[in-house]
C-alpha cells in the first residue's frame, strides 16, 4: 500500500511540477503577482511529493518488501540496516529518485532562502527549475520506475553489489548528487536571467552561494569517491580517469571557473556573458555525467544502467535543455554589456586567466571521454583513451593554474603591477624552490613528479597564507594584526583555506604518483619481507564469517627496527548471495604515509600472494579536498550574510551597484 | 616489425585468448559480458608473484609498458591493474615478448597487431587522432585569443582615454 502511495505521489509531483514550470513564468512575463506567487507552494509541494515517494522506497528496502522488483535485484534480509538503507540508491531507479529528491529539494530552498530574490527572478528561477523536475519525473515515470511490483515475489533477494557495501560509497552518491543537481540552480538563475535580459551585481551575488554550495558537495562527493577506490579496490590507487569519475570531475572544474567568474560579476559587473555560459555549462556537463554513467555508452566500472531507450531519453533532456538555454544565449548575450573596466595586470584578468585554464582543461577531459565514441561513429577508429593520455594532456593546465594562482589571488582590482604583486611572495617562491630542490636531492634518480608536487603545493600553499595575512593591513604591529585576524571576512578564510588545501591536494597527488613503494611477493606463513623502512610479518591465515559474506582474513605484523608499528588483517571476501568476491586491503594510516596491505591467493607451496605499498602522504589529498570543501563552506556562511544584506538594501531587486 | 613475424604470431592468435571478447563487440557488450565473468570467475588478481620475470629490470620494464595496456574486457583498466584472467593472459604474454628480446616498441607493437590500436590506453596521434592532442592546446590559444581580441576591443581604450564630455565634466569639478 505504501509502496502504491508512494508511486502516486511521483505522478503527482510530475502534475505539480507541470505547473511549476508554466504558470509562474506566465506570471512573470505578464507582470502578474498571483500567477507569479504560484511557484513556491508549487515547489515546495513538489518537494513533498517526491519526499514521501522516497520514504515510500525506502520503506520497502528496510522491510525488505520482495514484492518490489528493484529490492529484490539489490537488497537481501541479511544485509546490514545501513546498506538497506543505502541499497536505495545503489541502483539505477533509486539512485534517479534521489536526484529527483536533490532537484526538488533545491528548488525548495529557493524558495526558503530566497525571499528577498525579486519575485520576476524567483518565479523565472522555479519555473526553469520546475522544467528540469518536468523533464527527470518523466524520464523516471516512463522508463526508470522503482515502484514496479512483482506477481511471484521471491523468497529472498540478490543482494547489493559488495563493493557497494560500504560506508564510503554508501555517503558517495548523496553528496555527488547534491553537487549535480546544485548547479542546476546556477543553470535555472542564469536561464531567468537571460529571459530578463539582465545581469547585475545583485545577480552575480545572488548566483554564487548556489553555485559554491554545489561544489563544495561535488568535491566532498568526489573526495569520498576517490577515497573509497583507494581502500577498497585493493592496489592504492586513488583516481583512474575512469569515465565515470571524469562525468563527475568536469562539473567540478567548470563550478570552480563558474566561482570564481561570479565574483568578477558581483564586484565589478564584468564578464557577464561568460558567467552565464559557465553556468549553463556547468548544469550541461552534469547531464553529460549522467548521460555517461546511466546509458552505458561508455562503460566503466560502475556505469548501472546498460538501457538505449534510457541513454536516448537523457540525451533528449540534454538537446533540450542546453540546446534552449544556449539559443536564448545566444539570442540575449549581447544585451549583458561589461560595466568594470581593467587593465591587462589585474585581478580580472587573472581571474580570466583561471577561467580559461579550468575550462580549457574540463574541455580536454570531456573530449578524451567521448573521443572513443567519436572514433568508433565518425572515423571506424575503435581505441582507448585512459589515464596515459589524460595524465600528460590534463597536468599541464594544473601546473599553469598553481603557478599564477597565488600572484593572481594578490593582484588588486582594475590594474595591477606584476613586479609590485611578485614583492610579498618572493619568500614562498625561494622556499618552494628551495624544497623542490631538496626533495630532488633525496630522491636521487626518480622522475621529476615529486619535485615538481612539492614546488607547486608550497608556493600555492604559502601564497595563500601571505595573501591571508596581507589582508591584516601592512605595517601594523604584529599584535594588532593577529587580533585584526579574528575580524576579517569569512570569504577571506575561505579563499585561503580552499587555496590551500588546493596547494596540499596538488603536492599530495604528486607525491603519491611519485614516491609510492610497490612489493609484490609469496610469503609463507611465519614468514618476513622488507618493505621500506618496514619489515612486514604474515602471522596467520585464517577463516572467518561475517554478517553476510565469508572471508580469508590474514594477520600481518608490522614492525620498525624491531617495533611494532601496526597490525593489520587484510581480507579476502566471497559475498556468496551475489556471489562476487572483494578483496578489503588493511591500511596503517600515518601522517607521513599509510602502510598498505593486500592479501592474495594461495600458492601451491602454501605460501600466499601478498601486495604491500607505501603510499606516502595518502592522507594529505584527502586532507587538502576536505580544506577546498571547508574553504568553500567557511565562504558560504560569510555569503549568507551578505545575500541578506544586500538584498535588503534594494528590496525590489534594482541593481546593488 | 617484420612482415614474416607477422604473419607466424598471427597464427597463434586465438590459442589462449579469448576470441569472443574480441574488441570489435561492442563496448555494451562487453561490459556484459565482463559482469558475468565477474559472477563465475574465480578472482584472480593483479600482477601475481608468479606472473612475475626474475630479471628486476626486465620485470619493471613490463610493468611499466602494463601500465599503458588496456585490458581488454574491462572498462579503461589497465592490465597491470586487472584481475580480469584476459589481463593475466596479457600480462603474461607481454613478458613472454619482452624475455624473447622485444624491444619496448616491438612488445607493444605485437600486441596491437592482435589487438588493434584499441588495446593502448595511450592514443597514439595518428590519423584523426591527431584532433585529440591538439584539441586542448587549441583551445587554450582560442581562448587566450579571445580573451586578448575582447580585452582589446573594449577594456584598454576606454580606460585610457576621456571622451570629450568626459574630459570637459572632469574640468568642471575640478573648477569647483
Amino acid at each position: 500500500m505504501i509502496v502504491e502511495l508512494g508511486h502516486f505521489a511521483l505522478i503527482l509531483a510530475l502534475a505539480v511540477a507541470i505547473i511549476q514550470s508554466t504558470v509562474p513564468l506566465i506570471g512573470a512575463q505578464r507582470r502578474n503577482a498571483a500567477w507569479m506567487a504560484v511557484g513556491d507552494p508549487a515547489a515546495v509541494v513538489q518537494f513533498l511529493l517526491v519526499g514521501f515517494s522516497f520514504a515510500a522506497l525506502t520503506y520497502a528496502f528496510v522491510t525488505s518488501d520482495f514484492s518490489l522488483s528493484l529490492v529484490v535485484s539489490n537488497s537481501h534480509t541479511l544485509k546490514p540496516m545501513i546498506y538497506k538503507i543505502s541499497g536505495v540508491w545503489g541502483n539505477h531507479e533509486g539512485s534517479l529518485l534521489l536526484w529527483v529528491l536533490i532537484l526538488a529539494l533545491f528548488g525548495a530552498c529557493a524558495v526558503w532562502f530566497g525571499q528577498n530574490l525579486p519575485p520576476q527572478l524567483k518565479a523565472r528561477v522555479l519555473a526553469v527549475q520546475g522544467m528540469i523536475g518536468v523533464a527527470f519525473l518523466l524520464f523516471m515515470l516512463l522508463t526508470s520506475n522503482p515502484f514496479l511490483r512483482l506477481a511471484v515475489p521471491p523468497l529472498d533477494g540478490q543482494d547489493l553489489n559488495p563493493l557497494l557495501q560500504d560506508p564510503g560509497l554508501a555517503f558517495h552518491p548523496p553528496f555527488l548528487y547534491l553537487g549535480y543537481v546544485g548547479l542546476s540552480m546556477s543553470f535555472s538563475f542564469a536561464v531567468a536571467a537571460l529571459i530578463e535580459g539582465r545581469v547585475d551585481a545583485a545577480w552575480g551575488r545572488w548566483v554564487r552561494p548556489w553555485t559554491l554550495a554545489a561544489w563544495v558537495f561535488l568535491t566532498i562527493g568526489i573526495a569520498l569517491g576517490s577515497w573509497w577506490a583507494y581502500y577498497e579496490l585493493g592496489w592504492g590507487g586513488f583516481w583512474f580517469w575512469d569515465p565515470v569519475e571524469n562525468a563527475s570531475f568536469m562539473p567540478w572544474l567548470i563550478a570552480a571557473a563558474l566561482l570564481h567568474s561570479a565574483i568578477v560579476v558581483e564586484k565589478r559587473e564584468s564578464l557577464k556573458a561568460w558567467t552565464i555560459l559557465l553556468a549553463i555549462l556547468a548544469f550541461g556537463f552534469s547531464l553529460v555525467g549522467t548521460f555517461i554513467v546511466r546509458s552505458g555508452v561508455i562503460t566503466s566500472v560502475h556505469a548501472f544502467a546498460n538501457d538505449p531507450d534510457r541513454g536516448v531519453f537523457i540525451l533528449l533532456i540534454l538537446g533540450v535543455f542546453m540546446g534552449g538555454a544556449l539559443t536564448l544565449f545566444a539570442a540575449r548575450a549581447g544585451a549583458m554589456e561589461a560595466k568594470g573596466i581593467f587593465g591587462m595586470v589585474s585581478r580580472e584578468s587573472a581571474l580570466v586567466a583561471n577561467n580559461i585554464l579550468l575550462a580549457v582543461s574540463a574541455f580536454v577531459v570531456f573530449f578524451g571521454t567521448i573521443w572513443p565514441l567519436v572514433a568508433e561513429m565518425v572515423f571506424d577508429r575503435k581505441l582507448s583513451v585512459g589515464e596515459p593520455f589524460f595524465n600528460a594532456a590534463f597536468s599541464p593546465f594544473v601546473v599553469a593554474l598553481a603557478a599564477i594562482l597565488p600572484l593572481g589571488a594578490m593582484m588588486p582590482w582594475k590594474r595591477g603591477h606584476v613586479g609590485r604583486g611578485l614583492r610579498p611572495l618572493w619568500p614562498v617562491l625561494i622556499l618552494s624552490v628551495a624544497l623542490g630542490s631538496l626533495a630532488w636531492a633525496m630522491q636521487t634518480g626518480r622522475t621529476a613528479l615529486g619535485p615538481v608536487g612539492v614546488v607547486l603545493g608550497v608556493w600555492v600553499l604559502g601564497g595563500a597564507l601571505v595573501d591571508f595575512w596581507a589582508r591584516t593591513g601592512r605595517g601594523a604591529a604584529l599584535a594588532g594584526r593577529l587580533a585584526r585576524l579574528g575580524r576579517l571576512p569569512r570569504a577571506d578564510w575561505g579563499k585561503m583555506v580552499a587555496h590551500g588545501g588546493l596547494g596540499v591536494t596538488i603536492f599530495a597527488v604528486s607525491a603519491m604518483l611519485a614516491w609510492k613503494v610497490e612489493d609484490i611477493r609469496v610469503v609463507q606463513p611465519g614468514g618476513s619481507y622488507p618493505l621500506g623502512s618496514y619489515e612486514v610479518t604474515l602471522v596467520e591465515v585464517r577463516e572467518v564469517e561475517g554478517p553476510n559474506y565469508i572471508s580469508t582474513m590474514a594477520e600481518m605484523r608490522v614492525t620498525r627496527e624491531g617495533v611494532e608499528v601496526a597490525r593489520l588483517f587484510p581480507e579476502k571476501r566471497i559475498y556468496p548471495v551475489a556471489g562476487m568476491p572483494t578483496t578489503e586491503a588493511a591500511i596503517d594510516y600515518g601522517f607521513l604515509r599509510d602502510v598498505y596491505l593486500v592479501i592474495g591467493d594461495p600458492q601451491e607451496n602454501g605460501g600466499w600472494a601478498v601486495r604491500s605499498y607505501i603510499e606516502p602522504f595518502a592522507n594529505w589529498l584527502w586532507a587538502g579536498c576536505l580544506l577546498m570543501a571547508l574553504g568553500g563552506l567557511l565562504s558560504l556562511t560569510d555569503r549568507r550574510y551578505r545575500v541578506a544584506a544586500g538584498a535588503r538594501r534594494v528590496p525590489d531587486g534594482v541593481p546593488a551597484e | 616489425m617484420s612482415a614474416a613475424r607477422k604473419g607466424g604470431w598471427g597464427m597463434r592468435w586465438g590459442g589462449g585468448l579469448k576470441p569472443a571478447l574480441w574488441p570489435g563487440l561492442s563496448p555494451a557488450l562487453q561490459s556484459a559480458l565482463f559482469g558475468l565473468a565477474l559472477l563465475v570467475a574465480a578472482p584472480v588478481q593483479a600482477v601475481q608473484p608468479d606472473e612475475m620475470l626474475a630479471d628486476p629490470a626486465l620485470e619493471q620494464r613490463a610493468r611499466d609498458l602494463s601500465k599503458g595496456l588496456r585490458c581488454l574486457v574491462c572498462r579503461n583498466e589497465n592490465i597491470d591493474d586487472s584481475d580480469a584472467q584476459l589481463a593475466k593472459d596479457l600480462r603474461i604474454l607481454l613478458r613472454e615478448r619482452l624475455v624473447a628480446g622485444d624491444t619496448d616498441e616491438e612488445a607493444v607493437a605485437f600486441l596491437v597487431d592482435r589487438y588493434g590500436e584499441y588495446v593502448l590506453l595511450n592514443p597514439p596521434a595518428t590519423g584523426v587522432n591527431i584532433l585529440l592532442w591538439v584539441a586542448g592546446p587549441a583551445m587554450l590559444l582560442a581562448g587566450v585569443g579571445i580573451a586578448f581580441a575582447t580585452f582589446r576591443r573594449r577594456g584598454q581604450g576606454r580606460a585610457e582615454e576621456l571622451t570629450e564630455a568626459e574630459r570637459a565634466r572632469l574640468a568642471e569639478i575640478l573648477k569647483e
